[in-house]
């Protein structure tokens, strides 16, 4: 479980667990941070990791909740179980942070990521692109004589896999919106 | 009913609303408005400093010698930038601060106007939080938050920039008690089945200790006195990081004083050989631990801490409890109590003879002799001469630093300022300020290097303009000492860039400032000078000369694990003859 669920304001009678079993293996973890939206918070967010060393995979953010002005930070991060959890008390203590969720440990969840890929090319490779967008369900949102842009949403995993295949067949240009997760379940 | 006012007009109010009776600041463009409002009141007091950076250290001697925020005022650009030393110094040893800063009209942010600096950009590693302000509505709401995250959770530092077009304008004063509820609530009471885990292992511990830092005292008065009350219940040791001396006292019975790098023999074995640690509002500093991997190697720890970020950070911990360390103890004590107050005492017994040797070892011993005065000769002797007054001390960053914890006895919290976490020299001679300015009718020393003091001496003008009678107690050994010790043990005695030959006359330093100068280099006249020091009714700056190439002892060198500490003069004679000597 996560070590690190301290509800901020909460009583004495929080269950979290904080004696470390840590191993010194690097794991891959991705974090929900539920932040104010105001000016600069992504600078702090983004500052902290590059202030304390610590990885960037992938970082996306949105304002999820307008009336509230609340934005949902997903940053996927690699490090040991101990910078991971020295990782979330550091996100934990910044003041617009209202909570953080370490959605690898808390149960299962759902990550999906949308690129973009330019692939140019013709005759054969371009019909080969075009059997391949089909079978990884990537649709064409853009195309000309010799060259189309397919739009795929999967797990990172699944758009490296495409964007592999791609390779080959004239990728040109990638553009992906970096990771976004949800907890499974209500 | 609201009240209508401009935004310079709601700083003022807010700052008196918040209880506020001083700032320390320094006035220019883009603070103008608020300084005309200052002009046009009495109740808060101005302190106008010499330097920014003055203002904050100034500011966090206030914070830190009161237990209150330290409030600054600086203007935009070099006002604020000249502040960042401060502010992080106030964020490392967690100094509640609120830190306010002018900036450009809003319409003007961005285009590189004259004194525009990107402020809140700059300070936000450096803040615990900031705020740019762009519309007045929002200012007083803002400055209320800002005293709120100060105060809360782990005190620091928090900064507020405003535009000066948003000072101009007028819109409704939010009141403290109308203010927006902040969500940051930080966690003050501690797991209790933990503390009730702890508990046991207390029951049971044979070679138990207690490790207190700067959080029992930001924590308030209450928090050292439950100490006080845990230490001599369980007759457990003590020992306490430089941040956190005074929480329990000197003259206590289990008190083996300041641990780390330059702590004493007894503490350091003692933290080596334990077999329960009990971390109270410290933070295993690598000045504390040393070699992490040989850092006491059989036992168990306990960390209280109101930080969930400090806890397992750099050592692992047993009996991890997040919360203010006044709640936990009182906790503790109460489930201690009910099951018994007990304690392993023929263990304990035998600890204590344990300590007892080491303590034999007398490790800050040093001999006075000829027509020279040794640095720690002239800090026993200020102890002795001191000690009845109502006395703050304040110290710069150095080899005097390490023999102020060391020869310095403190019996109450918030009596000792030091910067601690970042270090930094030219700290203690504005933080003075603020404690005078704090405590009127005390004796507020400052405790410094030669090189140390130089930083920020403009200060002193300050000191005489406003009647601050600080007394400036400068070890004078023409040397970086510290850099020339670490050059000594560690390159070769190469000392490169390490000492001054261009020094300033202090006597004539002071009379050019207006104060009073003493300079004294014979051990003979030391106590006179002392004491005509204290006597002296205003600022003075002491000139004590003291052995050049004194070294601080102990010292654990960098690297090394707690048992492996140089002892240096203390078990020779001649603490350079006596280099490299390994004690186990």
């Amino acid at each position: 479980m996560s070590a690190l669920q301290i509800k901020k304001g909460s009583s004495s009678h929080s269950a979290y667990n904080l004696r470390p079993q840590f191993s010194d293996a690097e794991e891959r973890h991705t974090l929900a941070v539920i932040v104010d939206n105001e000016p600069g918070v992504l600078a702090r967010v983004v500052g902290l990791f590059s202030g304390r060393g610590y990885n960037i995979d992938s970082l996306t953010v949105a304002e999820v909740d307008h009336t509230g002005h609340m934005s949902r930070i997903t940053i996927v991060t690699t490090g040991t179980p101990q910078i991971i959890e020295q990782i979330k008390a550091q996100l934990g203590r910044i003041v617009v942070v209202h909570a953080v969720h370490d959605l690898t440990v808390e149960g299962p969840s759902v990550e999906r990521e949308l690129a973009l890929l330019r692939v140019s090319g013709e005759g054969e490779k371009r019909v080969e692109a075009l059997r391949l967008a089909d079978i990884f369900r990537a649709n064409v949102v853009d195309s000309t004589l010799d060259s189309f842009i397919f739009e795929i949403t999967g797990t990172p995993n699944k758009v490296d896999a495409f964007a592999d295949l791609m390779r080959p067949l004239g990728l040109s240009e990638v553009a992906r919106t970096g990771v976004a997760a949800l907890r499974r379940g209500t | 009913m609201t009240r209508q006012m401009t935004g310079a007009k709601m700083v003022v109010q807010a700052l008196k609303d918040q209880g506020v009776d001083v700032v320390f600041g320094y006035p220019g463009g883009a603070v103008l408005p608020i300084y005309d409002e200052l002009f046009q009141q009495e109740e808060i007091r101005h302190i106008l400093v010499r330097h920014e950076q003055g203002a904050v250290h100034a500011a966090e001697g206030y914070a830190r010698s009161t237990g209150k925020p330290g409030v600054v005022l600086v203007t935009s650009g070099p006002g604020a930038t000249n502040a960042v030393t401060g502010i992080t110094d106030a964020l490392m040893d967690s100094i509640p601060l609120v830190v306010l800063t002018g900036q450009v009209p809003t319409f003007m942010i961005g285009s590189d106007a004259f004194q525009e600096a990107d402020t809140v950009g700059i300070t936000r590693p450096c803040t615990k939080h900031n705020w740019l302000v762009s519309d007045t509505a929002r200012l007083s709401d803002t400055l209320h938050q800002a005293f709120h995250v100060a105060t809360s959770g782990r005190p620091g530092p928090v900064l507020v920039d405003i535009p000066k077009d948003v000072q101009f304008a007028s819109a409704d004063y939010t009141a403290p008690e109308d203010a927006k509820v902040s969500h940051y609530q930080p966690q003050t009471h501690g797991d209790l089945n933990m503390i009730t885990e702890l508990v046991e292992a207390l029951e049971q511990a044979e070679k138990p200790i207690f490790y207190t830092g700067g959080g029992v005292i930001n924590s308030g008065p209450e928090a050292s006195a439950l100490l006080r009350e845990l230490v001599n219940a369980t007759g457990f040791p003590i020992t306490s990081t430089l941040m956190g001396l005074g929480s329990y006292p000197a003259s206590g019975d289990n008190w083996l004083g300041m641990l780390g790098m330059h702590g004493l023999y007894e503490a350091n074995m003692a933290m080596h050989d334990c077999d329960l640690m009990i971390n109270i509002g410290a933070r295993f500093d690598d000045r504390i631990t040393g070699r992490i991997d040989a850092f006491s190697p059989g036992s168990r720890r306990a960390h209280i801490d109101i930080d969930p970020s400090s806890i397992n950070k750099v050592v692992k911990t047993d009996f991890p409890i997040v919360g203010d360390v006044t709640q936990v103890l009182t906790d503790l004590l109460d489930i201690w109590k009910a099951r018994g107050s007990k304690v392993n005492r023929p263990a304990l017994q035998s600890w204590w003879s344990e300590i007892e040797d080491w303590r034999k070892v007398r490790c800050l011993a040093f001999t006075q002799e000829g027509k020279t005065i040794k640095p720690q000769y002239a800090m026993e002797r200020l102890e002795a001469l001191t000690k009845k007054h109502d006395r703050y001390i304040c110290t710069e960053v150095g080899q005097h630093q390490m023999w102020a914890a060391q020869y310095l006895g403190f019996e109450d919290p918030n009596r000792w300022m030091t910067s601690g976490g970042l270090g930094t020299m030219g700290y203690g001679m504005p933080a003075s300020l603020g404690v005078q300015v704090a405590h009127p009718d005390a004796l507020v020393i400052n405790v410094a290097g030669e090189a140390s003091w130089l930083m920020n001496m403009q200060e002193m003008g300050t000191a005489v303009q406003f009647r601050l009678p600080v007394k400036q107690f400068i070890l004078n050994n023409e040397r970086l000492g510290m850099v020339r010790q670490w050059q000594e043990l560690l390159h070769g005695e190469r000392y490169s860039h390490s000492w001054s030959d261009a020094l300033p006359d202090f006597v004539k330093l002071a009379e050019a400032f207006g104060c009073k100068g003493i300079l004294v280099s014979d051990p003979a006249e030391l106590d006179d000078a002392i004491m005509e020091m204290i006597k002296y009714d205003g600022p003075v700056i002491f000139d004590c000369l003291v052995e050049k190439h004194e070294n601080c002892f102990p010292m654990i060198p960098s690297g090394k694990a707690h048992n492996e500490m140089l002892l240096g003069a203390a078990s020779t004679k001649d603490a350079i003859d006596a280099r490299g000597a390994v004690l186990v």
